[in-house]
């Protein structure tokens, strides 16, 4: 571990309950995915699930750092983000059930969670895909004269994909605000990262003239100490970069992957031991004397009982209705009133 | 009414949309300072500003999604393709992002977008640059797709489309941009999803949008001269949202149905179409409905035979004397 970050200024403008809050944010992920495995082992939750465990501090940490102007989108591994940016554990439990209370209604499933109030902009499925997105939000951003950022998250798998250097060109071209965050956890699904990807991953923004750089990000302290400069610098100069941060997922690609044809069990507990990032952010605090072991004890009770209940909720909330297939497919279909075109929307 | 090109209609929409609304911007490849690869946007950079008129490096995919983003945000991008064809390149951006995120977002979030730009062979340019992708857009739900055959429907379904709410894809032509037409200079919008009766006929209605509109006026003239046959040729005008209720109206009219349209005909709009109408008006059909289509193959480069793959006006009235005989 290294030590310092605790006192960089980002981290030193933290108050005793700014850390726990921190803390507790990064259990209540890792404590709410558990709990939708568990789901989805019982055949709760269909199609992919894509767990964040192990990269909690990522999230966390960057999404900590955010102002009222700043934007977050990431890939299809987006329920930390989400969690991160304050949605609730309810509507993203009960979307993975698929139910109508789910925060896209069931119709997004676990790759497409959005809380565009909270700036968060999804949730993508396609590997890249979401990349010009992140930089049009931060074109728009800056049309509008608003000194926000957006934070695009990508993974290391996504690094090769033609969209994301297109987006690339546009951001340093423009000189748009926003942060590539390549989070690498070290596999594209099953792939690893010297089998895919020549070179260093965010030493390519010097082909585009753009500023970057790469941490561990097992650290949270660290994490904000990194990040914090590149977001000021978005703002405040309008200015692109691309970071990576090197972290490491404990479970498959997706949890119905096999997860032993490519990397070695012991590669995982090796890394958990040594750097799983609630441990490593929890044995800080306590060396601080801000967290105690009953206060661990407590926010691990209070997330697995948070989780549980989201779980509870997911169960007894209704599915959506077939009747609800047509909705928020058109703007003016749901928006009836103030439809100015005539003609069919919908074909049988 | 003063008589503008079908290009002057669409600058004249964008001008006054830049005006009206601050958030509508203008990008795509060479719209500024080169003014536009078909010269649609000639002027604008200099009335503008750099701001509201943006040159894009060639990057479909990047700037379409780009976009596609500025709009979540509540900007209303025109986004200029060169050529339709090249929304390959962007496919991902406009069919999995723009037509899709509000679906996924269980309709929190919307896209006013629009992406215009000509798709139409004829201009003997091969098979890379002349294709018609309103069937593959009308696809998806979540997307309008929009085809003006004449410079007053070219402005006034522009300007709705630039205030439409959802993402818009306009497809223009490139042989019809130097069309004249009368074009009243005072504000008027033509709503989506309405199509025009473009010539009335008694005999058979010829259903058609987008260039073979232009094409079958032309063959219904000579149908009307030389063979005494009267063809009401209908302009869909927006495939989706489809004005249905036109489309029944005229067949109740004349009992015979020609579509005529610029795609390949595998799973062209024209089979929807007649899907639709054999199934909502069978009984007012006096004989099967028939089809006009581009010949089934890539566009070939050879310029004589161009004109032969595409809808034309002597191959539309053979089709039609064809049904009636």
């Amino acid at each position: 571990m290294k030590p310092g970050f605790a006192a960089a200024p980002a981290n030193a403008a933290l108050t005793a309950e700014g850390k726990v809050a921190l803390y507790r944010l990064m259990v209540r992920i890792r404590r709410f995915e558990e709990r939708s495995l568990r789901a989805y082992q019982a055949k709760k939750i269909g199609g992919f699930l894509h767990l964040y465990i192990g990269q909690e501090a990522v999230a966390v940490g960057c999404c900590s750092l955010m102002g009222k102007d700043d934007h977050v989108i990431t890939a299809y591994r987006d329920h930390g983000h989400a969690l991160a940016v304050g949605m609730e554990m309810n509507p993203l439990m009960a979307e993975l059930y698929g139910k109508a209370t789910g925060c896209s209604k069931g119709k997004g499933g676990s790759m497409h969670f959005f809380d565009p109030a909270r700036n968060y902009w999804g949730g993508h499925g396609v590997v890249g895909g979401q990349v010009p997105l992140g930089v049009g939000l931060a074109y728009g951003l800056k049309y509008k004269g608003l000194k926000g950022a957006c934070m695009t998250f990508l993974g290391d798998g996504a690094v090769n994909q033609g969209s994301v250097h297109e987006s690339y060109n546009l951001a340093a071209l423009w000189d748009l605000p926003v942060i590539f965050v390549i989070e690498n956890n070290g596999y594209s699904m099953g792939t690893s990262q010297a089998r895919s990807s020549a070179g260093e991953l965010a030493r390519r923004a010097e082909g585009y003239g753009m500023a970057w750089g790469s941490c561990d990000a097992h650290d949270l302290y660290e994490v904000r100490a990194f990040m914090s400069g590149f977001l000021e610098r978005a703002r405040e100069q309008s200015k692109p970069a691309v970071v990576e941060l090197r972290t490491y997922r404990y479970r498959g690609h997706s949890v119905a992957d096999p997860d032993n044809t490519y990397r070695a069990k012991a590669e995982i507990e090796e890394y958990r031991r040594t750097k799983d990032p609630i441990q490593v952010f929890q044995n800080l605090l306590l060396s601080e004397k801000v967290l105690s072991d009953a206060l661990v004890e407590k926010i691990d009770s209070e997330a697995r009982a948070e989780a549980e209940l989201s779980a509870e909720f997911a169960e007894a909330s209704p599915f959506p209705d077939a009747s609800d297939l047509q909705k928020d497919v058109y703007w003016e279909a749901d928006n009836p009133s103030e439809r100015k075109s005539g003609g069919r929307l919908f074909f049988d | 009414m003063p008589a503008i090109q079908y290009r002057e209609a669409i600058r004249a929409a964008l001008a006054d949309e830049l005006t009206r609304d601050p958030n509508v911007v203008v990008l795509g490849e060479e719209v500024a300072q080169f003014h536009g690869a078909y010269k649609v946007t000639e002027g604008l950079l200099e009335k503008f500003g750099p701001k509201r008129i943006v040159d894009t490096p060639i990057s479909e995919a990047g700037f379409i999604g780009m976009g596609i983003g500025a709009s979540m945000l509540g900007i209303r991008p025109v986004m200029e393709l060169m050529f339709w064809s090249f929304y390959s390149v962007a496919f991902d951006q406009i069919l999995n992002n723009a037509a899709n995120v509000r679906y996924m977002s269980g309709g929190q979030i919307h896209c006013p977008i629009v992406i215009r730009g000509p798709a139409n062979g004829g201009t003997n340019v091969g098979a890379t640059h002349s294709l018609t992708p309103e069937n593959v857009l009308a696809h998806h739900p979540g997307v309008k797709v929009v085809v003006p055959s004449t410079p007053y429907d070219a402005k006034g379904l522009l300007k709705s489309a630039i205030r439409d709410n959802d993402p818009v894809m306009f497809l223009e032509n490139t042989i019809l941009y130097g069309d004249r037409g009368e074009v009243p200079d005072e504000e008027y919008l033509i709503p989506l999803g309405k199509a025009d009766v473009k010539r009335e006929g008694t005999d058979l209605t010829i259903v058609t949008y987008g260039r073979p509109v232009i094409q079958s006026l032309a063959a219904a003239h000579l149908l009307q001269e030389e063979h005494n046959i009267s063809a009401e040729v209908l302009d869909l005008r927006t495939i989706r949202p489809l004005d249905m209720d036109a489309v029944l109206a005229s067949v109740r009219k004349t009992h015979r149905v020609l579509v005529v349209e610029e795609q390949r005909p595998f799973c062209g709009v024209g089979a929807q179409l007649a899907y639709m109408i054999q199934n909502e008006a069978f009984d007012e059909l006096d004989a099967p409905i028939a089809r006009l289509c581009t010949v089934d193959s890539p566009a070939i480069y050879s310029p004589p035979v161009e004109i032969e793959q595409l809808p034309n006006p002597q191959r539309i009235l053979r089709a039609a004397i064809g049904m009636l005989s």
